[in-house]
């Protein structure tokens, strides 16, 4: 079966050679100390670094894809959600009642200025932007770094349903180690620009 | 009535370079530590102009297009690295001159060509008395449009980096994620030509203009020379600024359509 991701041999800024593959409906939970390099990989994997090695998307080469629509396929959540229009609203081009109800946020916010939402809801805000694309593979760089204990639970069963509902394959950036167990399938350790085990445990 | 050219002496030069010793020496009391660019800013006018203006006796005495087009080419050069020099953070190598030399050759000369062989008539074209003022002319303005124009699309992008990075993520493309930047630089590059335009007559007369009436030329034909300059030099400006923030934009994204902060120098 095609791997939904494969990364062959992956090498960016010092970091790797990486090689990884996720499957089609799994979440593969990465860790590491800060610097390790997971956030370089995330990024180069959303095409947004240049890099060496190959990197395929349900057996498609990422240079077969033109940039956007690979970055529209390949979903990446940065830790830190940017903002650029005015109104929550204008950043969205649809409204997905269902969604901002199941994350707990109220669809008035899509009138307000983007400068009075909170950390928590700016970030649960830029998931719900991230899945109007329908991405076939979610990268997240701690999704879940601001928020309290209920609307982390809102979050990973959201990413959850989402995943099951679509046959998306999730990457999750974390650090405790209690969430990975609990949101991945397989949880993979990096540190010095490698995996420790790329297998990972299970 | 014509009134007859005052010619200046040097002593009357020296009067003038007074007020700009008075004002360094004011300026160097306030502690504003601007008085010694003040100085080699004045020295290197009187310098400058006085070596352009034997070249231009020279060049001005035979329709040689050779001389023409030697003296246009240090022209563009001398532009073209005043424009790099006023970059906080310029693009690297060649890419960093080329930036500013190629829109500026590319709008100065064309805007210039078609103003001398359609607007002007002036036969040949190339004749120094006319290509050569309104080249420089040209140039000047088009220089300070694609230096404005080229700081604030660099300034812009390095500070708003992780917001186009944010678009392109959600899959907008290089146009799509810097399309505000791209735009507001282009109109800080043409907001001084479209002053210029809007505050002729009422509140300044403009240089080339005054120059001719001091020289004792009569006031409308001076006016039909501004009015013709005003426009072409807005023309060039805009198409030069256009140019360059396009081309500039373009160049900060690689062919992946990933932001590229790498092809630009650190500030000094």
């Amino acid at each position: 079966m095609i791997s939904r991701l494969r990364v062959d041999n992956l090498t960016i800024h010092g970091v790797g050679p990486l090689s990884l593959d996720i499957d089609i409906g799994t979440c593969v939970g990465l860790f590491g100390p800060s610097g390790a390099g997971k956030t370089l990989f995330l990024r180069a994997i959303a095409d947004m670094e240049p890099h060496g090695g190959a990197i395929y998307l349900d057996g498609t080469e990422q240079a077969r894809i033109r940039a956007p629509d690979w970055r529209r396929q390949v979903g990446l959540l940065p830790a830190e959600s940017m903002w650029w229009f005015d109104t929550v609203g204008e950043h969205f081009s649809r409204q997905d009642a269902d969604g901002f109800d199941r994350l707990g946020i109220d669809t008035g916010l899509l009138s307000c200025p983007v400068s009075r939402l909170s950390s928590g809801e700016r970030q649960r805000l830029a998931l719900l932007r991230l899945l109007e694309n329908r991405p076939r593979l979610l990268l997240l760089d701690e999704p879940t770094a601001n928020l309290d204990s209920d609307n982390t639970a809102r979050v990973e069963m959201m990413v959850r349903t989402y995943r099951e509902k679509t046959g998306a394959a999730v990457l999750w950036i974390g650090h405790r180690h209690v969430q990975l167990r609990r949101v991945a399938m397989r949880i993979v350790g990096m540190s010095g620009g490698r995996f420790d085990d790329p297998g990972g445990t299970r | 009535m014509i009134s007859e050219t005052i010619f200046l002496s040097p002593t009357d030069l020296m009067l003038a370079a007074l007020l700009v010793v008075a004002l360094a020496l004011v300026s160097r009391c306030l502690g504003l530590g601007l008085a010694g660019q003040m100085i080699v800013a004045a020295l290197r006018t009187a310098l400058q102009l006085s070596l352009v203006g034997l070249v231009l006796k020279v060049v001005f005495s035979s329709i040689e297009p050779l001389w023409i087009a030697s003296m246009a080419a240090v022209m563009l050069v001398a532009a073209a690295r005043e424009v790099m020099a006023r970059q906080t953070r310029r693009f690297t190598g060649w890419w960093g001159f080329g930036m500013g030399a190629i829109p500026m050759f590319v709008s100065s000369f064309a805007v210039t060509i078609l103003s001398l062989v359609v607007v002007i008539g002036v036969d040949p074209w190339y004749t120094p008395q006319y290509a050569i003022p309104l080249l420089g002319m040209m140039l000047g303005n088009t220089m300070t449009g694609i230096a404005l124009g080229l700081e604030r699309l660099t300034e812009s992008v390095w500070e708003r980096r992780r917001v186009i990075e944010a678009r392109l993520m959600l899959g907008h493309t290089w146009s799509e994620a810097i399309f505000d930047i791209r735009r507001a630089s282009a109109r800080s590059a043409m907001i001084p030509a479209i002053n210029a335009m809007a505050a002729a007559g009422l509140v300044s007369l403009p240089g080339m203009m005054t120059g001719q009436i001091l020289a004792g030329n009569p006031p409308v034909e001076a006016v039909k020379y501004q009015i013709l300059i005003m426009f072409i030099i807005s023309a060039g400006t805009g198409f030069g600024a256009f140019i360059a923030v396009w081309a500039g934009s373009r160049r900060l994204f690689d062919d992946r359509e990933r932001l590229r902060l790498d092809r630009l120098c650190r500030p000094p």
